[in-house]
């Protein structure tokens, strides 16, 4: 998993290097100036870590129960996020005219954030196999070290997570 | 000005009017310099390895009459490696070096007060060239002047792209440097003798970049000055022949103004080569072939025949009218 | 002295289909080595047509055995096929082939893994030919990507690549590039979490430090491709701009990221090669590899500093001198632990015994090649000699012969070595030696004389040229070496075939070699070894077969 990681930062290291390097050089059109910072939304991903985390410790110790909610919750917050992006991305799109098309800031940007939320979709895809295996009672203890390695793709996705959020609307604003 | 005059003075028969080791100019005079530096390195590197590798392998074959025995077996030894660690560091310092020192000789040097400064913009598939400072525009045969050491008149090239990617490489003039869109380049030469020099395009450009060749007509002083005289002019009155007259009106009428420019008169189109003064270029379609009035009737009949998959387009003239437009052409000089 | 267990060849007649079945859903890493292989071996024929239609477009000027259209495609595909249809998944054959086998094993880390990568980049080379009869083109039928290898932006724009090549350029190297992480992930877990008892990383063999290096560019170095690929899919198909030149767009930046993945990614090609000629050259001069651990630390060296070479590519393209002097000085920084290589392979000949068969022909060969390759590399390091030479035939020269002269060679030399333990059969040393004088000999003709039109200007990837520029003569005689090269190849497959079926019985070690992989059964059983092997030194088996002087004394 470390070097599935290992390979997704590389990916990721492009797309902000292009993201970078394109900042302010958009001929015309909307500039980063019309993003509002998704503290909320960010939050929650973030704190989807501290969740998993719980899920994975619990699961650890034999208390299945609380391993299920833990990780239900991480699933919400996950889901919460990707809401989030949509309800952004449905404001820029039709109040700011903002698409992937208009200039190099859109392009850059729905790209780099775009892949992101794909790998968090991916990533609540399998963490819902995990659920639903666990309802039917298929996921124990001895279990827990394969459901960490699951987890270790969650903390990535968050960790990009930062790196993206700070590029984004911090450095490139 | 460089430490191998006496090599520079040494009669060299280029092997071929594109050859790096032939220079006339000076940036390519530095690279050939830096090149005969470099090749005389890596020769001498070759010749060792080489014969130690051979030496090893016949001295230490397996002999007929072997006893089977293995012979000793040797590890590794610090000092062998910190040898040959050592010594590669040492010429790859050296020729970093030397390296260092040419490309700032020939990287952005400042133009001196002589120079001319052409702009060089790459199209699918041809060259345009525009003398800004001589307000002259021609299109794929560059005409310089030749430059003499005492007052040197070297040329700047600034190169642009109008679609893809292209390099502009007359090897014994200078090295090659690339035109790209949204990327500015520039380059000098500073030919020291006259005569035509060869080269092409050298960046692969799509289906025609084999025929994007490139000609540099280096000339005297005086020669140069009245070549930009006759390109100056402007077309000057009607063709008084009546087919050549005929011609203009299919050339302004069927579109070809839409990408071609013949000054003083309304075809202004830039997506394909200045017209205005064809008939004093030797070649036609940036090189492909020479500039007489079959091959131009030919041309503009069906381009891909001579150049599958140029971008111009074959017009659907009858006869009389390729024979008309080719009229008027030919009186374009 | 060798050791030898056979094994009886008492196996129940399968049928066919079942057979076909079983190959189809293995997941043991000796068949999907196998499999990569000859799946790569079909391909280097492929490939080579490719090859050879372009030179008979090019043995005299103004041919017309080729369209443009259709030379444009032969290049790109000759490209595309030979890297990553053709050498990669041979690299990556022989390393699942031999990884588990020589660190003691019963298999790679994840097989089913294993298994779906090598499905993924099967399915990416059907793609990528596909293109000649699917989808349509500006220029009619057959629409097999003509970009070049390296698709330089714009011209795989929509603008001026309407049709569907570029997009089968894209989409199967984006599938197949999946393939590799897989298989480089496998590899590394593989070597770092799989060596049996007593196997530290010190006394692991060459081969296995040098698969796991390949295997960390990998990761590194593809998915910077990946990630190019995404933005050139989305400029083409959501009107994006990251390489949209008329919006502001940069194709300098295309160069950047295609050379950051494509600069490691010859360093994955050449590293294999070295392991290969770092385990035959010691057994075939009968000593073991002089200085393991600088050999290592050279490997490692080269894997680190070769991330930060790329732009050697990109001379020509009009970076600041600043830029230019960075690349200069890293691309020459590489040649050094490059040379250590050398060096030390060198120093294992001498003093030795050297048995010249064709394994060790081979190596012999690739290390001179590779010396030459090395040097041409360094004339292209020069960045002033590079404005001559770069985008020309000498390019196109130095970096044939380091993947033919020096890793085809090596390869071939792998074939032979390790071909009586994968099939049980040795193979016929006479066809072997026809096979590499043939080869040698057309690999010479081929690549030496190619050098000299690049230094007369010659560009690359032009369908025809001029007369009168003194490139004739030239390209006839690099266009006759093509014969025997073919012949060579025709030599080495007959060899192949007809060994497998004639061949007379290897034993499990006919080499009187020294890693694990002799100490099993040729062809080894499904689960490798009957009890897990434990180890005590770098060469395993000379401790056994030398009980008086065994290498642990020394290590």
């Amino acid at each position: 998993m470390y070097c599935l990681i290992a390979a997704e930062s590389a990916i990721f290291v492009i797309l902000i290097v292009a993201y970078l390097f394109y900042v302010g050089k958009s001929l015309s059109g909307p500039t980063p100036a019309i993003l509002r910072v998704p503290v909320l939304f960010t939050v929650c991903l973030l704190s989807s870590s501290l969740t998993i985390h719980a899920a994975v410790k619990s699961l650890s110790r034999g208390n299945d129960r609380a391993f299920g909610f833990w990780w239900l919750v991480t699933i919400v917050l996950g889901a919460t996020f990707l809401v989030g992006t949509a309800f952004e991305w449905r404001h820029l799109i039709h109040d700011e005219g903002l698409t992937i098309q208009t200039n190099l800031f859109g392009t850059t940007y729905y790209t780099l954030v775009g892949l992101h939320a794909f790998h968090v979709t991916v990533g609540l895809l399998a963490l819902a196999a995990v659920s639903i295996f666990g309802f039917f009672g298929q996921v124990r203890k001895p279990d827990a070290p394969r459901v960490d390695v699951l987890s270790l793709y969650w903390h990535f996705v968050d960790v990009v997570w930062v790196v993206v959020f700070t590029v984004v609307y911090f450095i490139g604003r | 000005m460089n430490s191998t005059t006496a090599l520079w003075e040494l009669p060299h028969r280029a092997l071929s009017p594109t050859d790096i080791f032939a220079p006339v100019s000076t940036p390519a005079q530095s690279i050939f310099d830096l090149s005969l530096f470099v090749l005389g390195i890596t020769g001498g590197i070759f010749v060792v390895v080489a014969a130690l590798l051979s030496y090893s392998a016949i001295r230490f074959r397996k002999r007929k009459n072997d006893d089977g025995r293995e012979p000793a077996q040797v590890y590794g030894s610090l000092q062998v490696e910190l040898a040959w660690t050592l010594t590669p560091v040492l010429i790859s310092l050296v020729l970093f070096l030397a390296t260092a020192r040419v490309i700032f000789q020939i990287q952005h040097p400042a133009p001196p007060p002589g120079a001319v400064e052409v702009t060089v913009i790459g199209h699918q598939f041809w060259w345009e060239y525009r003398y800004p400072g001589l307000k002259v525009v021609t299109a794929n045969e560059l005409h310089v002047p030749v430059s003499d050491p005492a007052h040197p008149t070297p040329t700047f090239l600034k190169l642009y792209s109008a679609d893809t990617d292209h390099s502009w490489w007359v090897p014994r003039l200078a090295g090659k440097t690339d035109l790209i869109p949204n990327h500015p380049n520039s380059m000098w030469i500073e030919p020291r003798e006259t005569g035509l020099y060869l080269g092409q395009c050298a960046q692969y450009c799509g289906t025609q970049h084999a025929k994007m060749l490139l000609r540099v007509y280096v000339e005297s002083p005086e020669d140069f000055a009245s070549w930009i005289q006759e390109q100056r002019q402007t077309v000057q009155t009607a063709p008084s022949d009546g087919t050549a007259s005929e011609g203009r009106k299919i050339f302004e009428r069927v579109a070809c103004i839409n990408c071609h420019t013949v000054a003083g008169t309304p075809a202004n189109g830039r997506f394909g080569p200045d017209l205005t003064h064809l008939m004093s270029r030797e070649t036609i379609a940036s090189g492909a072939a020479p500039n007489t009035r079959e091959n131009l009737r030919r041309w503009i009949e069906n381009p891909n025949a001579l150049k599958p998959g140029c971008k111009m387009p074959a017009m659907g003239l009858n006869n009389q009218q390729l024979d008309a437009v080719t009229a008027y052409l030919v009186s374009l000089r | 002295m060798s050791i030898s267990l056979e094994l009886p060849r008492t196996q129940p007649a399968i049928p066919f289909v079942d057979k076909l079945h079983q190959w189809v859903i293995t997941v043991d890493h000796k068949r999907l080595g196998l499999l990569y292989i000859t799946y790569a071996l079909s391909f280097l024929l492929i490939g080579g047509i490719e090859a050879t239609i372009m030179r008979i477009q090019l043995i005299r000027p103004h041919n017309d055995f080729a369209s443009p259209q259709v030379f444009n495609q032969m290049f790109t595909m000759h490209g595309t096929t030979m890297i990553f249809f053709v050498v990669m998944p041979l690299v990556f054959g022989f390393a699942n082939y031999l990884l588990p086998l020589m660190i003691g094993a019963r298999d790679m880390a994840f097989p089913r893994l294993n298994a779906f990568s090598f499905w993924l980049m099967a399915f990416g080379g059907i793609l990528l030919y596909f293109s000649f009869i699917g989808g349509y083109g500006l220029y009619g039928a057959g629409n097999a990507p003509d970009v070049g290898w390296f698709a330089y932006a714009p011209l795989t724009a929509q603008t001026f690549s309407p049709g569907h090549s570029t997009d089968f350029w894209t989409l199967s190297l984006l599938v197949s590039g999946f393939g590799s992480i897989g298989t480089a992930i496998n590899i590394i877990a593989t070597v770092l979490c799989m060596r049996c008892p007593g196997m530290t990383l010190g006394r692991m063999p060459l081969l296995a430090w040098l698969n796991l290096t390949m295997a960390g560019l990998v990761i590194l170095a593809i998915s910077p491709l990946t990630a190019a690929q995404i933005m050139l899919l989305v400029d083409r198909y959501l009107g994006g701009h990251f390489f949209d030149t008329q919006a502001g767009g940069s194709a300098v930046i295309w160069m950047h990221f295609f050379w950051v993945f494509g600069h490691p990614e010859v360093y994955v090609l050449v590293i294999p090669a070295f392991a290969f000629a770092s385990e035959i050259i010691p057994v075939f001069s009968r000593k073991a590899i002089f200085g393991y651990p600088v050999m290592v630390a050279a490997t490692l060296a080269i894997g680190f500093i070769s991330m930060s070479v790329w732009a050697h590519h990109m001379f020509t393209v009009g970076m600041t001198s600043a830029a230019n002097m960075f690349f200069v000085l890293s691309t020459m920084a590489i040649a050094v632990p490059t040379g250590i290589k050398i060096f030390n392979w060198l120093a294992t000949m001498w003093g030795g015994k050297i048995h010249f068969r064709a394994p060790m022909l081979f190596c012999l060969a690739f290390l001179f090649q590779f010396l030459i390759a090395g040097l041409t590399g360094i004339m292209l390091s020069s960045a002033p000699f590079n404005w001559q030479l770069g985008n020309s035939y000498f390019v196109v020269a130095h970096f044939h012969y380091v993947i033919v002269g020096a890793i085809l060679f090596a390869l071939f030399g792998a074939f032979y070595y390790w071909f009586p333990k994968a099939s049980g059969r040795m193979y016929s040393e006479t066809l072997a030696k026809f096979h590499f004088w043939l080869f040698l000999i057309g690999f010479h003709l081929t690549f030496d004389f190619m050098h000299v039109p690049g230094m007369l200007g010659m560009p690359r990837r032009i369908y025809t040229y001029e007369p009168g520029r003194g490139w004739e003569i030239w390209n006839l005689i690099v266009t006759i070496g093509v014969l025997f090269q073919a012949a060579g190849i025709l030599a080495f497959v007959a060899n192949l075939f007809g060994s497998y079926f004639r061949g007379k019985n290897a034993g499990s070690d006919p080499w009187d070699a020294w890693t694990l992989e002799w100490s099993t059964h040729s062809p080894p059983p499904e689960y490798n070894f009957e009890t897990v092997p434990v180890v005590k030194s770098r060469r395993p088996l000379w401790d056994l077969k030398h009980p008086e002087d065994p290498d642990w004394k020394y290590e």
